[in-house]
């Protein structure tokens, strides 16, 4: 089968700064892939080459069989790609409905519409409930995002992604900043996810990580150093020596 | 969207300022009825750049050049060719819409604090081209008598009177479309993109396309400003379009209350009536326009709009304790 997503050999260096060399990656549909690795060793800008947001500086990707390496992110997310961010970026002013009615137009062609009111469109209301309740925010609705805790927002940049109903989903440290109940919580409604769904995590949590997927990438210094099940990469000298600490 | 109080409370705060704004310039007297026109008329201007400026989170430094457009549009066509209103109302807007979309191109290529040097420059260029290119705008000296227009009707829009309802259904007119474009999907996006850029981008907005639609919409509906202010006036120059109205305009967004409409319209009724009490000091008026803007900043950060809604949500709570 196609891989949904498919890395060969992509490098991006910002200036002098290699944040990641020839890294070569392929994801499988329905599959679910950890991404760890120490702080700076370029899991986010991976996921912003991914998502279009940066481009990469050499090497080819590849989202759902089509070459995408230089597309811009919002056709990227037409094809069926969705991410969220690590830190939190969600429209701060505006309610969390309202934040999952932009999410839900997004891939709509009525939200070029200039002429009627948004109110006038129950099919994107009615997603935009839905994706709040799926996140346990349903009573939350009409509280604006600065109202809203930590661990809501995150919540909430979970629907937002949710929204478009992607085939493929980037996550980007989910339980950034959380406390352990709300991070079990996280966890709880990330595993309740449509599995048909592809889903592709930067964890620091091992146990999140653990509990979410099955087999994990370990990237260091920009590099892959190890790309296997949970047993392997856990086995492996190096992964212990860099990551878990366990010398 | 972003619905701030009882919308009943809105539509009959909306109802009795038009009611107002319909009944009572008869009984004004005519220096009033002055200021009201200019106000109205400046309002279109200040909402069409509330669009950008307010909803999209676009400053803009070179909104005066679609005010000049659509009154030289007036000016020429009327002198040199005794174009109708109809006609000269067209040309206006189609040239005002036609200069944003070539702006939009060029503008939007930057953001920020860019994006606001290139309108200056490009506001610059018009202001230019209305000092230099003499034979078609008279340069210095202006354009002048533009006759007031004929629409075939009973009253004559020569007396101030009339004028003033012309002006009243322009600014309801333009009022009216602005307020459907914001709360509509599209405006939607265009609050989006003001409070996250990036976010859009990859829930999958084409973010440049909203915010250049925003832009050359906003430049008609000035132009549309601009069609109205040369046959108000009776004259244009290439003052219409100086640096100083632009800044005019982004106080009046500024001090109104950003993305409101109703508050920029607002700013302009407190930017006239200020600037024709201190003419007399002419020279310190872009003094006195930045010791506003510092007010604002100040004291009202989100206008005087948003100080009404910080009032009110006070007075709720209070209620409610
Ligand atoms: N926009 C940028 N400009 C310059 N350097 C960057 C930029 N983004 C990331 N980096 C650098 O690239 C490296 C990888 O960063 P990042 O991908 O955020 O790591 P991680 O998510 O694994 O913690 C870091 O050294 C970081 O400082
Ligand atoms: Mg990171």
């Amino acid at each position: 089968m196609t891989p949904v997503l498919s890395l060969t050999r992509v490098s991006k260096s910002f200036g002098g700064l290699a944040a990641l060399s020839d890294v070569s990656l392929s994801v499988g549909p329905g599959e679910r892939r950890a991404i760890i690795g120490p702080n700076g060793a370029g899991k986010t800008t991976l996921f912003s080459l991914i998502s279009g947001e940066a481009l990469p500086s050499g090497g080819e990707i590849l989202l759902f069989g089509r070459d995408v390496t230089r597309l811009a992110p919002h056709r990227r997310a037409a094809l069926g790609l969705a991410r969220t961010y690590q830190i939190t970026n969600l429209f701060p002013r505006l309610t969390a409905f309202a934040n999952c009615v932009l999410a839900a137009q997004a891939l709509r062609p009525m939200k070029l519409h200039p002429h009627r009111d948004l109110r006038r469109y129950p099919e994107v209301l009615h997603r935009a409930g839905e994706v709040l309740a799926a996140v346990g925010l349903a009573g939350k609705a009409d509280a604006t995002v600065q109202d809203l805790s930590h661990g809501e927002q995150r919540q909430l940049e979970i629907a937002l992604a949710i929204a478009g109903t992607p085939r493929l989903l980037l996550l980007d440290e989910p339980t950034a900043g959380l406390s352990p109940a709300e991070s079990t919580t996280m966890t709880t409604l990330l595993k309740g996810l449509d599995p048909s769904i592809t889903l592709l995590v930067i964890e620091h949590d091992m146990d999140v990580a653990f509990a979410l997927t099955d087999r994990i990438t370990v990237l260091h210094y920009g590099k892959v150093v190890a790309d296997g099940l949970r047993h392997e990469v856990t086995a492996n000298p190096l992964v212990q020596e860099i990551y878990l600490g366990v010398a | 969207m972003a619905h701030v109080g009882a919308p009943w409370a809105q539509r009959l705060g909306l109802a009795l300022l038009l009611l107002a704004l319909l009944v009572t310039p008869p009984f004004l007297p005519p220096y009033l009825l002055t200021l009201l026109t200019q106000t109205l008329i400046y309002a279109i201007l200040a909402m069409s750049l509330d669009l950008t400026l307010g909803y999209t989170g676009l400053a803009s430094l070179g909104h005066a050049a679609y005010l000049g457009l659509g009154a030289y549009s007036v000016g020429i066509l009327a002198t040199r060719w005794g174009a109708g209103f109809w006609m000269a109302l067209l040309v206006g807007i189609a040239l005002a819409t036609a200069v944003a979309a070539v702006f939009g191109l060029v503008a939007l290529r930057a953001t920020g604090v860019y994006f606001l040097m290139i309108t200056l420059a490009l506001g610059m260029v018009v202001w230019g081209l209305a000092n230099r290119w003499v034979s078609l705008t008279r340069g210095d000296n202006g354009i002048s008598p533009v006759p007031r227009p004929v629409l075939g009707l009973p009253w004559s829009f020569g007396r101030a009177l009339p004028f003033y309802y012309l002006a009243l259904v322009g600014f309801v007119l333009a009022l009216v479309v602005l307020r459907v474009i914001v709360r509509s999907p599209f405006g939607a996006t265009l609050i989006g993109i003001r409070e996250s850029e990036s976010r859009m981008r990859t829930l999958g907005y084409h973010v440049w396309l909203h915010k250049y639609l925003a832009f050359v919409i906003s430049g008609a509906v000035g132009g549309f400003a601009g069609v109205l202010w040369a046959y108000y006036n009776g004259f244009v120059t290439p003052s219409d379009l100086d640096l100083s109205v632009s800044i005019e305009v982004l106080l009046m967004v500024a001090l109104g209350g950003r993305g409101t409409l109703l508050g920029p319209a607002l700013g302009a009724g407190v930017i006239v009536l200020l600037k024709n009490l201190v003419s007399v000091y002419t020279q310190r008026w872009l003094l006195i326009l930045g010791l506003v803007y510092v007010g604002t900043i100040r004291y009202a950060p989100e206008g005087i709009a948003g100080a009404l809604m910080q009032w009110r949500r006070w007075m709720q709570r209070a209620r409610a304790a």
